[in-house]
Formats: structure tokens, sequence, C-alpha cells
């Protein structure tokens, strides 16, 4: 038996609320030392900085997951909706930070989002990542058949303009957001390879 | 002349940030892009000897060794509101002394309509360098008479004690009512001249940093608002605090901007 099978074997035995709890943790963990002055001189922005890392960490985690498959041959399928969900989950506690501690005020806060394009994107990007929440679900997969797939393909654009928005909102032309871009792409586009044949072509006698 | 009442008028009420907060949250980007970057990576800095390149449209050009430079100045201590353009602020109390002493020292030529700032650029001691975030060498630049203002110093300490590395050390320039970006760090070379100078963000990205820079409520930054600040060392739920025209030296300093357009020229 491969390395491979042996960690599929393992992932097998991952329970899915594991995942849920292990990745509650560092939003729990970061707002507990925000609150308590252990997160720098400007926690608003840390807090902030680090719920909008791991919402694009777990994006790219997301979409590594069928490539994973199909090049390592490492299964994760049965984490995806674990992953895309606590993706979702950060996405809104970034948010929520934003709105509530950083802009504080609502009509600034909808000034922002019609006037600043890196802000604008941000919100397209959220935007998009609603109904696939909302259909996170067996119900939802079982009653929507086909249409599922195609509306979960938005998670590609939604985590292109995460990235982007990174990009936008830094002051110069950073390296750190420049690489996440860059990797959203690179995995993007292991998507347009071909596909293997399964069986043998059939040569011309 | 004035220091005195420049002071009173400047610091009213001011509660100074603490030695931390204003040392391990720093812009250096020349020791990397993040705000505790610089407090990681500056100690590579060597900071003795150091001497300033004084040249252009001067009486006296030369290369002034610092450590006699700060001797024949008066060094003082200027607590000021410093506003970053990213919307957070600090209070810090700088010692330092009047830029204008110095220039008067080395006689400022008829002609001479601005002064022209460059921070020290050693890779070998910059890890931030060998990305081209900006064009290196950092420059920045006044016109004569910002320059020449009493509220403008070049402040070698806080809180009486030596700059540290990551705030500018060993001589930085402080205009209490711009965006801190003016405010160049670990100067090396001082030119006056009589065209405007270049001014590293403002080439970076000129819609979004303009060559004056004043502190501005009403003018947004194009990617966010300038109308409020979230002062350093508030708790999570502080609420921000609104931004004063220059910063809260408009009565010190609008006089230098009568008749000007401060939305085109920001």
């Amino acid at each position: 038996m491969g390395v491979v099978d042996w960690v599929n074997k393992a992932i097998r035995r991952i329970p899915v609320w594991l995942i849920y709890a292990g990745l509650m943790v560092p939003a729990g963990w970061d707002f507990w030392r925000a609150i308590n002055g252990q997160l720098g001189v400007d926690p608003v922005k840390a807090l902030e900085h680090s719920y909008g890392l791991w919402a694009l960490w777990l994006l790219i985690a997301g979409l590594l997951v069928t490539p994973l498959r199909r090049f390592a041959g490492l299964n994760l399928l049965r984490l995806r909706r674990s992953i895309g969900l606590m993706a979702f989950f950060y996405v809104v506690a970034h948010l929520m930070v934003w709105a509530i501690l950083d802009v504080q005020q609502l009509s600034a806060i909808v000034a922002d989002i019609l006037k600043r394009p890196y802000i604008t994107i941000g919100m397209v990007g959220f935007a998009l990542l609603v109904p696939l929440a909302v259909t996170s679900n067996d119900w939802s997969v079982r009653r929507m058949g086909r249409s599922w797939r195609r509306l979960h393909k938005l998670v590609y654009p939604a985590a292109v303009l995460g990235g982007v928005h990174y990009v936008m909102l830094v002051k110069g032309w950073q390296q750190e957001p420049l690489i996440y871009l860059a990797a959203i792409f690179a995995i993007l586009g292991l998507r347009a390879l071909p596909k293997a044949r399964a069986t043998p072509s059939r040569q011309p006698a | 002349g004035g220091v005195g009442s420049v002071q009173a008028a400047g610091s009213d009420d001011l509660e100074p940030n603490d030695w931390d907060e204003i040392t391990q949250y720093c812009n250096y980007y020349e020791f990397g892009t993040s705000k505790t970057d610089p407090a990681r990576n500056a100690h590579t800095l060597t900071t003795k000897p150091w001497s300033i390149k004084i040249d252009g449209m001067v009486d006296k050009p030369g290369t002034y060794d610092l450590a006699e430079l700060t001797q024949s100045m008066t060094t003082e201590r200027r607590l000021y509101r410093f506003r970053c353009v990213e919307a957070w602020s600090m209070v810090v109390p700088w010692d330092g002394f009047e830029l204008a002493d110095l220039l008067n020292m080395v006689g400022v030529k008829s002609g001479a309509k601005y002064v022209a700032f460059e921070t020290v650029l050693r890779p070998e001691e910059m890890p931030g360098v060998s990305r081209r975030v900006l064009n290196w060498p950092y420059r920045e630049g006044l016109r004569l008479d910002e320059a020449m203002h009493p509220l403008t110093i070049m402040a070698t300490g806080i809180y009486g004690k030596p700059m540290p590395n990551q705030n500018g050390a060993p001589i930085r320039l402080v205009v209490p009512w711009k965006y801190g970006f003016k405010s160049i760090k670990s100067i090396v070379r001082i030119t006056l001249t009589d065209k405007q100078p270049f001014a590293s963000w403002n080439d970076a990205n000129p819609r979004e940093y303009g060559f004056y820079s004043n502190v501005n409520p009403t003018v947004d930054h194009p990617r966010w608002s300038q109308a409020s600040e979230r002062r350093i060392g508030g708790s999570l739920l502080a609420r921000k605090i609104p931004t004063q025209m220059f910063n809260g030296y408009e009565a010190e300093v609008a006089s230098l901007y009568k008749g000007m357009d401060l939305k085109a020229n920001f």
C-alpha cells in the first residue's frame, strides 16, 4: 500500500465536526487576543486582516481539493463542504469586523461599498458566496441535481475577486497578496489541462 | 522664534502614545511592508557614524557629520499628532531641532524654492529594498516655506531616547500637518532646488499621493475616507476620532496655502 492510500485512509477517519471545530479555533483565539490587547497596538486592523487571510486560505484550500485528487490521488472530497463553509464563515467575520469595529458608521459603510473599488470587489465576492453557503447541504444537492454543480462554479470568480481585493487594498505592489492571486489563477488553470483518457485510445488498424 | 507658543497651540490635551506603540507599529518599507517588520528587521542598520550631504542651492554645501551638526542645534521636545495616510494616528513626543535652523546655518541661496530629502539606501542592511515596492532610495520634498516653518523639525529621538532604527534613526523629518509618509526617515541627503522634487509615493501613484499630502478630512484617499482616524493604542471597541484640518495645526499653517485649491493640490 502506497503513501497515498495510507493518507487517504487517514483522511477517511477524520470526523467532519473536527474540521468545523478546529477551524473555529483561530477565529476565537484571535478575538480573545484582540480584546486582551495581545494582537498588537491596532487590534481592529489585525483582526480584520487575520479573518480576511483565513478566508482566502480556506477558499484556496477548497479549490485545491479537485486538483489534489486528480494529480496526487488524495481524496479530500468529504471534507470540502466543511472547508467551504468555514471559508464563508471567515468572510462573514471579516466583513463584520470591517463594518462594525472598523468603519463603525452605516452611511460610511454604504459609501465605501459604492465608492471604493476594492471594497466593491470584496462585496461582490461575498455576494457570490452567499448562494453557495445556503446550498451547502445534502438536501440542496439532491434537490438541485446538475444545476448544483453549475452554481458552485461561482467559487472560481469569488476566489479571484478575493485575491484581487487583497492586492488592491495594500499600498504599492506587495508580494504576499500577489502570491495568493497567482496561486488562485494557477489552481484554476489546472482545470483547463486536458483530462487523461481512462481507456487507451484506439489505434488505427 | 515663537516656538513656545507654537508648541502650546499644537499640543493641547494631547496624550502621548507609549514607547511600545510608537516603536512596534511602523511603516518603513525598506525593512518590510508589514507594520511589525521594521521593529524586527531594522536592527541591522548602522547609524554611527552618520553624515548628511547638503547640496544644491546653498552657500555652504558639504557633508556634515551628524554628531557635530546636532551639537550646534537646539534640541527640544515636541509633542505632535502623527497622522498616517492609512487613517491611523498616534501622538509622539519627538526630540529634535527646527529644520529652519539647519537651513539657516548652511545658507539658502535666493532662487531656491524646494527642499529635497533622501533616505539611506543599503541593500545589505535593508531586506525590504530587494523588492521594488517603491523606486528606491526613498525620497521626499517640501516647499521651502513649509521647510522653514517652525513646526517642521528634524527629529533625533523619542521620549528623550535616541531615535530607534525602525522609526528612522538617526535623524528624520517630522512635518506634523502632513501625512506621515512625508516625514522621511534616516536622511542622508538634503538638496535645495528650484524645481519640485521627486517624491517616492507621489511617483508610485500620483492619483493617490499628492506632492503636498496635507492632512485634510475633506479630501478622501481614492480607496478610503480621510474624514476620521483610528488612534493607535485604543481597544477593539474604541470609537474613531474625527480627523482635523491640517491635523489640528490649521492656525499655524493654513496661511502657507492661502489661495490654493487644496482639492487639486492634495
